[in-house]
Order: structure tokens, then C-alpha cells, then sequence
């Protein structure tokens, strides 16, 4: 037998006045299991006990919000009677120590807190960090999560539509990998996770439990350090085929009344589940573990409690219902198990063998959960940057530019995921900022994106996460869509360390002022601590997925340029070149003050944009960000295959400065835009036009074919992994 | 032309294929689990879809060969009836003896997904009648397993009786062996093919060119 004292809660995470409450609570030693539960419970993964008091500052409400945050995912309400539900998660600590794996069950875990409120997922997308890539670990690293998301995303037949990758020294030890699904449900069919009706039956459906993941919602919340290998046992393996039965199970089940209330077991497996579907409920939960499915024999109450295999939900039916429901889940093949039923003790109590395991009470166990204001230390504003000396020829540096890490195309990495599956995907990848992905049966589509920009948040974390806000509503409104909500994905460091609570109370506080300017609530999201690896921090990476509505899935406008056009952009421009990658790539500098950012002229900008698209005046339609507005130009001539001539002033500010709330139109005539946005008072200039010549023809005479632009453009990874 | 879509689990592309079929032959197909043992009634077409059948954790398609639905498949393939296997479907097909050849990991030994040409080798047959022979198409792929192969003496005489339907025209990007992205059984009536023409049937999803396949049929 394991003792259980203070010394083995400390191993589990928990810290001596954790251990005193546990105590309080129980009015005795914990047993081993009750040490288990009260250890997941209580891990900042679960019990989000740092970021709680600030989550709470964002704005989560809006006529068109169904569910905010609390429940598995967002819902909101996008016309027809349907509703989009959505989250965003991270999977960050299992994909370093096991890339494909961790990614791949990244996906499997996203995909099931959508589908267990009622939805077919319907898109995937996806928001990588990884380190230097001249390092081999990198390289192994991306080609595992890579390989792990296209593996268990295309299995299960949910498209990968969209995504952002960054590379950057700083998530060397500690890669990010954050996954989002979007999926549609009837908004009057949305099921949740409160449990009810003393005596229904507690139903566990899906793969069965084995040894695996014992324990990572705790080792998602500490640090790296050289034994992270060791932690190699923790991490889950997928099984998308399963997974794809699970969906289907789940859809048909969810046609009929037999469901009280369902949720999947994720991080903490059967313990958050059955914690959560009874604290919600106000009701107890009784399990018999002696029922749960096993994969290995031996198995304990401990190890079966927090084990977090994969593929697997627990469901309360209506007893009247169960012999039906048995009867569909085991058409898919799938393991079908009373493991108990609900009580109304208001405890949870797990038997084993005959033994009780664990029997604790539900509203302590959450109301005395850990909450910490922690201490904060504010980043000091970084220095405007000063008047910039360069002698890089204008097309010598964007040939190096777009052909960087961070700028070069993605094809090579969504070329090895499935982005059409479903026969809806309107927009693919490089075809538009947002992913344009039609509903069935349905004229409406919906837009999704994913963005941040975390060298922006790691110089002003405040400027950084409204900045991540205002580019996803930006990419929403570039492909003419409405932007309707959003969902975070707080990637930080450790957060007993001011500097880095400091930073994610700013992150916070910048992303609520843009989303209350631009009507764009938090409705679901996942807090990712810890993120260091030997003491260093990553960037600060508050991810940010977001969705947004079309009508008519025909009015979608993508950034392919074609010939016969003329270039206008829309926004003004001062030539902000601090912390942008012009600056950092071509001069070797990662200093000065990100772009500001004024959010009443990000609207401003966005709504007329949006306008103008909706009226059928504009072909195609890309936002400026990362790289300035000659990277964005030649990011539609290569998506077009299309040249273009351009116009105007010189400096490299001009032609790579990151001002915000920009956009390049290209219209058949431009005329009526510019007389419009002169009306509106909103910045726009004709600044060139489309050719029918493969060729990108700059101010000052120099051209760059378009082959030259696409080898060094798509170069990078092909290279890299040739 | 009344059709049959069967559903394998591990099945993804099933919607994508109603949809296809609904828009050219103006009526839904019927969709038939894998476990059941006769297809329906006066049925004249058996689609194959695109997905991962038991997960392909065998070889591609190997287990859902041996699905019981399968015995009425080659039962209605010797009779003369159509059959049309795409993807996951052509796998199955191979698997179960009603085409020849084989489907081996791409190449590169990653998963393609993009858009490939494929030239219409000929046009006198119930699928490809809608085409000009000679024509070249688009058609989205996403497979990992789409490397065609067969000894050669197969090879030869799949060239040599014009079973070959398809071919990739601008890039062999899985490894397929002389380009073969699709094949006929020696009646024409039973049709394997990689890419997939059924995501491609709508303008606003990029394009019609899978269009053809589906009004050849509907014509039939």
C-alpha cells in the first residue's frame, strides 16, 4: 500500500495548504484514489486556479450567444436555426515528448467537447509554435505533428481547413500545438453535461480504459526539465477510427431522446467527467468500477480514475432508454457499460471490488478549489523604434522574406491534411484569410480562422492580445463574412512568476478591450501554463480561433488575384517597422514597439471593407499582417497566379511596415471604392493592378517572376524535408 | 439508374458522395451498412466511397472486404452490374478480387491532398461517356495509400484491353505504376479509381470538372 501524506500530495502537484484543505474536507487521510481525484481536480488544467480571476474580465455575452464559457464548448447562434459550436484546445506537453501522438489525440480531444454537445464537426484548424528550425529537434517535432493531426484528423473525416504556424528560439523545449473544431448542431438540439435524475443510469461508451495517460492533466502542469522523457508513459495514444465510430454513435443516439446528459472524458478521464456531469447537475454519482471496460487486467480504482485513454464519453440516459441506446452504440462496434448511476448524496462514490474506493463531496470538492491572484509584474512599454538604415535592394529582401520560417508558404504542411472531406470546404488553405466552409443543406457558410502573433505579445502583451483579436476578425471580414465570436487559447509560462502573470493579465486585458470594440466575445477556451522548459518562458501565445457567418456561401471572397484588376488598399499606413519580421529578418532585430493598433479605425476599416464585398464589388480581398503589404500582394498574385504591377513610395517602411486594420482590394474599378471610402472618411489608395504577365513588377523598374516568387515562397519546407 | 452507397465503418466520404450522385441523378442513393447481406431491391449501381474502413489498421481495405454486404457485391458485379470504388472504394474493390492490382503507400510516404489532372483514357464506357476521350480533368485527392501496382504481365494487359480509365497527367505524385489513377474490370462495368471527381461537382467549391462521372452514369 501507498502512504498518503503530504509528501506523496506534493508528488501529485498538490502544495502543503492544497493538502491541509483536502484534509479539512475528507475529516480524514484521503485514500489513494481520493488523493488522485483531488490532485486532477485541483491541477491548473483542470481547475484553472492562475488565469480564473482574469478569464473573468473578458466579455462573453451577445444576443447571438447560445453558451459561453463553463460549458465543453461555445455555442452561438448563426441563423437558420443552427448553431456553431466551437473550441479551441492545446496539447502542448504530450507533443513535445510525443509529436505525433500528442497532436494527433490533441485533435481527438477537441473533436470530442464539440461533438458531446450535439454537433458534427464539420472543420479543424490548427495553431503551431515550434522552435529553431535549424535544430534537428525541431524537424522531428514538426514532422510529428504534422504526420499526428493529418493522421487522426483525416481518419476521422473532419477537414483541416486552416491554421498559422510560427517558428521561434523560445518554444525550442516547448512546442505549441493548439487545435480547434467547428461544428454544427440544430440550436435547439444542443446537449450539455449537468447530470439528472436520481437512479439513471451512468453509461461509459467508447475504447476501453487502459494505463495510458495516468496523470496528465498533472503533467500538463508543471514545467519541462531533462526527465520530461521519462514522462513518455503519460502520454495517450489515439485511435481516429474509433473516434469517427464515437462521432457517429453519438449523432445517431443524440436523434433520439434517450440522453440526459453526455460529456467525453478528457484531461482526468472518468474523474472530471463523472465530477463535473454531477457537480453541474447538484446531484451525487455513484461508479462501480468493477464495470468499466478494461484493456489491461489489474488494474486499480486509482489508475482506472485517472487514466486518460482516449475515444471514450459518459453518458446518463433515461432508464427507459438504455436498452435502445445499448442497441446503437453496438452497432458501431462499440463498448456499451452501466458503470453506475446517480444518487442525491451530493458525493461522489467509487466502488471496487467491493471496497469504497473514494467518497467525497461534490461542492467542496469544487467550491474549495484552489483561486489565486498571484502576484503580477507589468512589462515595461518597449521604445518606439527609432529611424531604420537599410540598404537590402527592395526585391532582395522580400525574395528572403517570404521564403522565411515564418513567412514561406504553408502548402507542404496542409498538403498532408484533407481540407475537402465533407464536399463542403468553399475556401481552402491559401485561397482566403479565413477558411470558408458551406453548411449542408444550407445557402450559409461559415468563415474560421486562427491567429496571434506572439512576437507582438512578447514586446507589449497588452497590444499583443488585442492585436491577436483584431487580425482574426480581420481575416473573417477579408473573405466578407460577419465575425461573431471567438475562442482562446492562453499559451503562457509559468505563472507563479509575476513577469508571466503580468503578461497574461495583459494579454487579457488587451484581448477584452478588442473584443467589446468589435462585438466579438470569448464564448469557449483552454488555458495552457508551465510552458517552460529548464526556467524559460515561451512567447507569450494567446491563440485566438475565431468564426464568423455568411449568408450566401457565393458571396465568400478569397485573396486569389486575376488578371484585369486594380490593387486599392484600404487603411493608412505610417511605416511601423518595430518587431516586424522585415525587421527581424532582414536587419537581424527583434526590438521597438509592436504596431499600434486603434481599434475604432479597425472596425471602421473592417465594416466598410465587408460592405463593399457583400455589394459584389470586389474579386478578391487579403489583409495585410506579418510581412507588410508587398508580401501580402504577392501572397494573391501567387495564390491567383496572377501578376501585378505596383505603385508608389519606396522606403521599405512602406512596403513591409505592419500597420494594423489594413486590407488590399482588387476591384474591376476603382473609382466607386475610393469615392466611397473618401465618403466614409475611411484611408484607401490605388496602389497598382493585376497583370496578365507572371510577373511581380515593383516601382522602380525591378520584376520578379512569378516562378521565382513560388520557388522561394514554397521552398522552405520542401526543402527542409527533402 | 438506381443506386446503392455502402456505408463501412471508418466510411468518411459518404456525404460528399450522396451529394454527387443527388445533384446528377435528380434522387438520393440508398445507403447500405456493411452488415447487411442483400443489397436493395432493382439496384444497379454499388458505390464504394472514400474513408478509412476499420480504420485501414490492416491493409487499406482488407477488412472491409470480408464485410458480409461484399458476397452480394460480387454476386451483382458477375452479374453485369455496375460497381464504382473510390479511394478507400478502389482499395476495397482490389481487396476483394473484383479488381486486380494493388494500393501501396504514396511514394513520399505522406498522406496528398491537393488537386491532380487526370486524363480520360477512353470515353466509351458507362462511366466516362460525358467526356471527350483524351480530356483532362481536376480532381481533388486525399489518400495515403494510392500507389497503384501489379505485376507486369497485369499491367500489359490492363494497357493492352484498354482497362486503364484513368491516368494522372501532370504529376504521378503517389508512384502509381505508369500513372494509373483508375482502372475498369475487362466488362467495363466495374470502375477503381484514387482521386476523388465527387468533391469537385459544385462551382463553389472550386469547380465541376468531377461533374462527367456522375452524368455518364446518370445517362446510362
Amino acid at each position: 500500500m501507498t502512504d498518503v501524506n503530504e509528501s506523496l500530495a506534493k508528488s501529485f502537484g498538490l502544495n502543503a495548504e492544497e493538502w491541509g484543505k483536502v484534509l479539512e474536507i475528507m475529516g480524514r487521510t484521503p485514500s489513494l484514489t481520493e488523493l488522485g481525484i483531488f490532485s486532477v481536480m485541483w491541477s491548473e488544467h483542470c481547475s484553472y486556479k492562475s488565469s480564473r480571476v482574469w478569464l473573468k474580465e473578458l466579455p462573453t455575452k451577445a444576443p447571438w450567444v447560445i453558451h459561453g464559457p463553463g460549458e465543453n464548448a461555445g455555442v452561438i447562434d448563426i441563423g437558420d436555426g443552427l448553431a456553431a459550436i466551437f473550441k479551441m484546445e492545446s496539447h502542448n506537453h504530450p507533443s513535445f515528448i510525443e509529436p505525433y501522438q500528442g497532436a494527433a489525440t490533441g485533435v481527438g480531444g477537441i473533436l470530442r467537447d464539440v461533438f458531446t454537445m450535439g454537433a458534427r464537426p464539420i472543420a479543424n484548424l490548427n495553431a503551431l509554435r515550434f522552435g529553431d528550425p535549424s535544430l534537428p529537434v525541431t524537424k522531428r517535432v514538426v514532422d510529428g505533428v504534422v504526420r499526428g493531426i493529418g493522421g487522426y484528423g483525416n481518419c476521422v473525416g473532419v477537414p483541416t481547413v486552416g491554421g498559422e504556424v510560427n517558428f521561434h528560439p523560445a518554444y525550442n523545449g516547448n512546442p505549441l500545438v493548439n487545435a480547434m473544431t467547428v461544428g454544427i448542431a440544430r440550436k435547439d438540439k444542443i446537449f450539455l453535461s449537468a447530470a439528472a435524475g436520481v437512479g439513471n443510469p451512468v453509461v461509459y461508451v467508447g475504447s476501453k480504459t487502459g494505463r495510458d495517460g495516468i496523470h496528465g492533466a498533472t503533467m500538463a502542469s508543471t514545467e519541462f526539465d531533462a526527465s520530461s522523457e521519462e514522462k513518455r508513459p503519460t502520454v495517450q495514444v489515439g485511435d481516429p477510427f474509433t473516434e469517427k465510430l464515437l462521432i457517429e454513435a453519438c449523432l445517431e443516439l443524440m436523434q433520439t431522446d434517450a440522453i440526459v446528459a453526455i460529456q467525453d472524458m478528457g484531461a482526468a478521464g472518468l474523474t472530471s467527467s463523472s465530477v463535473e456531469m454531477a457537480g453541474k447537475g447538484g446531484v451525487g454519482i455513484e461508479l462501480n468500477l468493477d464495470d468499466v471496460p478494461q484493456r489491461e487486467t489489474g488494474m486499480s480504482a486509482y489508475e482506472m480514475m485517472l487514466s486518460e485513454s482516449q475515444e471514450r464519453m459518459l453518458l446518463v440516459l433515461k432508464p427507459e432508454r438504455s436498452e435502445m441506446a445499448r442497441a446503437i452504440i453496438e452497432k458501431w462496434d462499440l463498448d456499451y457499460a452501466v458503470i453506475g448511476h446517480i444518487t442525491d448524496t451530493g458525493r461522489i462514490v467509487v466502488k471496487h471490488k467491493g471496497v469504497v474506493e473514494a467518497d467525497i463531496p461534490l461542492d467542496p470538492l469544487a467550491d474549495a478549489a484552489p483561486l489565486y491572484r498571484r502576484p503580477i509584474t507589468e512589462t515595461p512599454k518597449p521604445a518606439k523604434l527609432g529611424p531604420v538604415e537599410s540598404n537590402t535592394p527592395l526585391d532582395q529582401a522580400l525574395l528572403k522574406l517570404i521564403a522565411s520560417p515564418d513567412l514561406c508558404s504553408r502548402r507542404w504542411i496542409f498538403d498532408q491534411y484533407d481540407s475537402t472531406v465533407g464536399g463542403q470546404t468553399v475556401k481552402r488553405p491559401a485561397q482566403a484569410d479565413a477558411a470558408i466552409v458551406r453548411l449542408e443543406g444550407s445557402k450559409r457558410a461559415l468563415a474560421v480562422t486562427a491567429d496571434c502573433t506572439p512576437r507582438y505579445c512578447l514586446a507589449d502583451p497588452e497590444l499583443g492580445g488585442a492585436q491577436a483579436v483584431a487580425e482574426a476578425w480581420r481575416n473573417i471580414t477579408a473573405t466578407g463574412a460577419k465575425p461573431l465570436a471567438v475562442t482562446d487559447n492562453m499559451n503562457f509560462g509559468n505563472p507563479e512568476k509575476p513577469e508571466i502573470m503580468g503578461q497574461f493579465a495583459a494579454a487579457i486585458k488587451g484581448m477584452a478591450a478588442a473584443c467589446t470594440a468589435l462585438d466579438f466575445p470569448v464564448v469557449s477556451g483552454n488555458v495552457s501554463l508551465y510552458n517552460e522548459t529548464e526556467g524559460k518562458s515561451i512567447l507569450p501565445t494567446p491563440a485566438i480561433g475565431a468564426v464568423g457567418v455568411l449568408e450566401d456561401a457565393a458571396q465568400a471572397v478569397g485573396y486569389e488575384l486575376r488578371p484585369g484588376l486594380t490593387l486599392v488598399m484600404v487603411g493608412e499606413t505610417k511605416g511601423e517597422l518595430g518587431r516586424s519580421l522585415y525587421l527581424r529578418e532582414i536587419l537581424g532585430r527583434e526590438d521597438g514597439a509592436p504596431p499600434p493598433l486603434d481599434l475604432a479605425a479597425e472596425r471602421r476599416n473592417g465594416d466598410f471593407v465587408r460592405a463593399r464585398i457583400l455589394a459584389g464589388d470586389v474579386a478578391a480581398c487579403h489583409d495585410v499582417s506579418d510581412g507588410g503589404l508587398l508580401v501580402a500582394v504577392v501572397e494573391m498574385a501567387l495564390a491567383g497566379d496572377c501578376g501585378a504591377t505596383l505603385m508608389g513610395a519606396g522606403a521599405a517602411e512602406y512596403w513591409f511596415g505592419e500597420d494594423q486594420g489594413r486590407y488590399v482590394l482588387a476591384v474591376k474599378d476603382a473609382a466607386p471604392l475610393l469615392a466611397a471610402a473618401a465618403a466614409a472618411g475611411i484611408p484607401a489608395q490605388h496602389i497598382g493592378c493585376s497583370s496578365d504577365q507572371k510577373k511581380l513588377t515593383l516601382p522602380d523598374g525591378l520584376a520578379i517572376s512569378l516562378p521565382q516568387l513560388r520557388d522561394a515562397h514554397e521552398g522552405f519546407f520542401p526543402r527542409w524535408f527533402a | 439508374m438506381k443506386a446503392a452507397i455502402l456505408l463501412f465503418p471508418g466510411i468518411n466520404r459518404e456525404r460528399d458522395m450522396i451529394l454527387a450522385v443527388r445533384q446528377s441523378f435528380g434522387r438520393d442513393p440508398v445507403v447500405v451498412w456493411h452488415k447487411e447481406t442483400e443489397l436493395p431491391a432493382g439496384t444497379d449501381l454499388v458505390i464504394l466511397p472514400g474513408g478509412f474502413s476499420f480504420g485501414d489498421y490492416l491493409r487499406c481495405g482488407a477488412m472491409a472486404a470480408q464485410s458480409p454486404i461484399m458476397q452480394s457485391v460480387k454476386a451483382h458485379a458477375e452479374r453485369g452490374g455496375y460497381v464504382l470504388g473510390v479511394c478507400n472504394g478502389f482499395q476495397i474493390l482490389t481487396e476483394a478480387g473484383l479488381l486486380p492490382g494493388a494500393l501501396l503507400r504514396n511514394a513520399g510516404l505522406r498522406f496528398l491532398s491537393m488537386d491532380t489532372m487526370l486524363k480520360v483514357e477512353r470515353n466509351d464506357t458507362v462511366f466516362t461517356s460525358k467526356w471527350d476521350k483524351g480530356a483532362q480533368f481536376r480532381a481533388p485527392m486525399a489518400h495515403g495509400d494510392g500507389n497503384y501496382t501489379a505485376d507486369e504481365a497485369t499491367l500489359d494487359r490492363l494497357e493492352g484491353e484498354g482497362l486503364v480509365a484513368l491516368r494522372y497527367s501532370d504529376l504521378n505524385r503517389n508512384g502509381s505504376a505508369r500513372s494509373i489513377a483508375g482502372i475498369f474490370s475487362p466488362n467495363l462495368r466495374v470502375l477503381g479509381l484514387i482521386p476523388h471527381p465527387e468533391n469537385l461537382v459544385d462551382p463553389l467549391m472550386g469547380g465541376t470538372d468531377g461533374k462527367p462521372l456522375f452524368d455518364s452514369l446518370a445517362a446510362a
